[in-house]
């Protein structure tokens, strides 16, 4: 290359007077960025949009912000939301721990449990949410007695389905049910991520397999099962508006009801809308936390405490972009 | 020594047919010489296969009590298997594995053979420690952490008790200060010593070490090396997986070398390295001077 001439010379005849092989003294500090005049045609776009729904949402008085003003704190509204976070709780947790167990039961190496667990996501996942509800209200017209006791033999407790079966038990099962089938598949997922050095390592130090689960491997699984998970609960808040069909008071259930009587029925849709999105995004910033928690040992990084965290705060050892480039390090 | 004398020296069991092991492990005592001394490990015959492939054909092996043996040979000749059949990670297919005159994996009783209950081999796992080329440290979990978990959930000791043996086991591996680290935050050869760390909270009466240094920076096998050096010479029985020749010469009582599934040979350090009798052991040793 050295007794060539330099392509940059021929390109640059301003340059021509430098020696053959040798580079210009050029600081790159202090260049001009790259102009992105679409970006700024977009932002420019969106502002206008932003303007005309600003506009809307304050002019149109179908809104009717005052009743959704006066609505927003309702006692009723709050008994809704109750009914809807108890059944996203209650439902959440069967999904999870029946989740766990099928997921286990499908990495068993016994084939009948394997099969039969398999099954189970098969069936559950298979069926819309909303069907599975209606079925299991209508389960007295296939079922209309309900007992337990020996298979084939004495019955020790019996019931009719509909007092057994109520509105509120049919929406646990059927969100509760359906919930484990995808949980399952998390929890699957999850366990399969963690590296079979593992389990063998514990093993080796003489722990049984029911400690490895829960000590060794579950905790490691929690980084890959935690964040679709928290997607899952967010989901299942939203699933439980279902249960509305079932003529079970959640929050849904609750301004139909209500707009069903006095025909506000935009304004007690926003109620409900706000809500839900209040409820969603208590839920996204817990599981981030969580998410943080269950990494800790993944980076070399001490895991952030949870304030910090709330409040936005960025970790002191955190690696910033900035501090990586050699720039901000003469300057610190 | 060289294999026909191992057939030899391991002769009075491996004629027995394999209802009679308890025996055999007694003729085995008789065979070292050391009278009332129950060997370490006793392999007779022992075979495995992964589907096809026949990985042990045949392995017969006798660790003393306080042995370091060191097992040589080239990648896939079945060493790793056979350490890991030891502690019942692999599960044999014929033969039988001793430890302390315990069948490892199965149970005699009225004449026959059965497999030991997941609950039984973990029990026996406790007294065999490991050590993987990988460390498998279990990243969730502080350095300190680490090392109780197992004598605290395993052995029941109190925390306060397994911590203060935690952290004397550190201070031996020269990691102390690191107990409050994750072990992502430490160096291939600090973990592979926390890992040592933890198995020797378990108080093993026999150490396994797979490839100890294989996963590590040259520079940084020595410190690995030092620390099982230190064991060795505390009377730790040992059975070492490893490519470090100088190690097997130094610190090895005995060293076995394996090819094909089989022992090829076994004998000191300087029989097996300085004059090794079969060709094949002269072959794979050829590639390290």
């Amino acid at each position: 290359m050295a007794t060539t001439q330099p392509p940059a010379t021929r390109d640059d005849p301003g340059k021509a007077e430098l020696p053959p092989g040798a580079v210009p003294v050029v600081d790159v500090a202090g260049a001009s960025p790259v102009r992105h005049p679409l970006r700024w045609l977009a932002v420019l776009l969106l502002a206008v949009l932003a303007a005309q729904l600003f506009h809307f949402l304050i002019t149109n008085p179908h809104f009717e912000w005052s009743t959704v003003g006066a609505y927003f704190g309702a006692q009723v509204i709050g008994q809704g939301i109750a009914t809807t976070v108890e059944l996203t709780a209650i439902a959440m947790l069967i999904g999870i721990a029946g989740g766990v167990l099928v997921a286990v039961g499908r990495m068993s190496e016994n084939r009948v449990l394997s099969t039969v667990c398999g099954a189970y996501v098969w069936f559950f996942r298979g069926i819309p949410v909303l069907v599975q509800l209606v079925f299991w209200y209508n389960l007295s017209a296939l079922l209309p007695r309900i007992s337990f006791g020996v298979p084939f033999g004495p019955e020790f407790i019996s019931g009719h389905t509909n007092t057994l079966i109520t509105p509120w038990l049919a929406a646990i099962l059927g969100l509760g049910l359906n919930e484990a089938a995808y949980m399952a598949e998390i929890v699957r997922g999850g366990l399969l991520g963690v590296d079979q050095g593992q389990t063998e390592a514990a093993a080796a130090l003489g722990m049984g397999r029911a400690r490895i689960l829960r000590r060794v491997v579950l905790p490691q699984a929690m980084r890959f099962i935690i964040p679709p998970t928290g997607s899952q609960v967010i989901n299942m808040l939203k699933a439980t508006s279902l249960v509305s069909v079932l003529a079970l008071a959640d929050l849904l259930y609750t301004v139909q009801s209500i707009y069903n009587r006095t025909f506000e029925t935009i304004p007690l849709l926003i109620v409900a809308c706000l809500w839900y999105l209040v409820m969603t995004s208590v839920l996204y910033v817990g599981q981030s936390f969580i998410e943080r928690y269950y990494a800790r040992g993944a980076t070399r990084h001490a895991p952030q405490g949870f304030w910090n965290f709330a409040l936005f705060r960025r970790r002191p050892d955190a690696p910033s972009p900035a501090a990586d480039s050699p720039l901000a390090k003469e300057e610190t | 020594m060289t294999a026909q004398d191992t057939q030899e020296a391991t002769g009075p069991e491996t004629a027995v047919p394999e209802a009679t092991a308890a025996e055999a492990t007694a003729g085995a005592t008789g065979a070292t010489g050391s009278a009332g001394e129950v060997p370490m490990v006793v392999a007779q015959r022992v075979r495995k296969r992964f589907g096809q492939l026949e990985v042990l054909r045949g392995i017969d092996l006798k660790v003393r009590q306080g042995e370091v043996v060191v097992l040589l040979g080239p990648s896939g000749s079945g060493k790793s298997t056979f350490l890991r059949c030891i502690n019942h990670l692999e599960q044999i297919d014929a033969g039988s594995i001793h430890v302390e005159g315990r069948l490892i994996g199965f149970r005699r009783s009225g004449g026959r053979v059965h497999h030991l209950r997941p609950r039984e081999v973990t029990r026996q796992r406790r007294d065999i420690g490991m050590v993987f080329q990988h460390f498998n440290l279990f990243p969730h979990q502080t350095v300190l952490e680490n090392v109780v978990e197992a004598p605290v959930g395993v052995l029941g000791l109190s925390k306060a008790e397994a911590r203060k043996t935690a952290m004397e086991l550190l201070t031996r591996v020269g990691l102390a200060e690191k107990a409050a680290s994750y072990p992502r935050q430490l160096s291939g050869g600090q973990q592979q010593r926390v890992a040592i760390a933890r198995a020797l909270a378990m108080r093993p009466k026999l150490m396994l070490f797979d490839e100890p240094t294989s996963a590590l920076d040259p520079e940084l096998v020595g410190e690995v090396l030092a620390t099982m050096r230190d064991l060795a010479r505390d009377g730790l029985t040992m059975l070492v997986v490893t490519h470090e020749i100088g190690f097997a010469k130094e610190v090895a009582d005995r060293v076995v070398f394996m090819d094909g599934g089989q022992v090829l040979e076994t004998g000191t350090p300087q029989e097996v390295l300085d004059s090794p009798a079969n060709p094949r052991t002269r072959a794979f040793l050829s590639r390290f001077l």
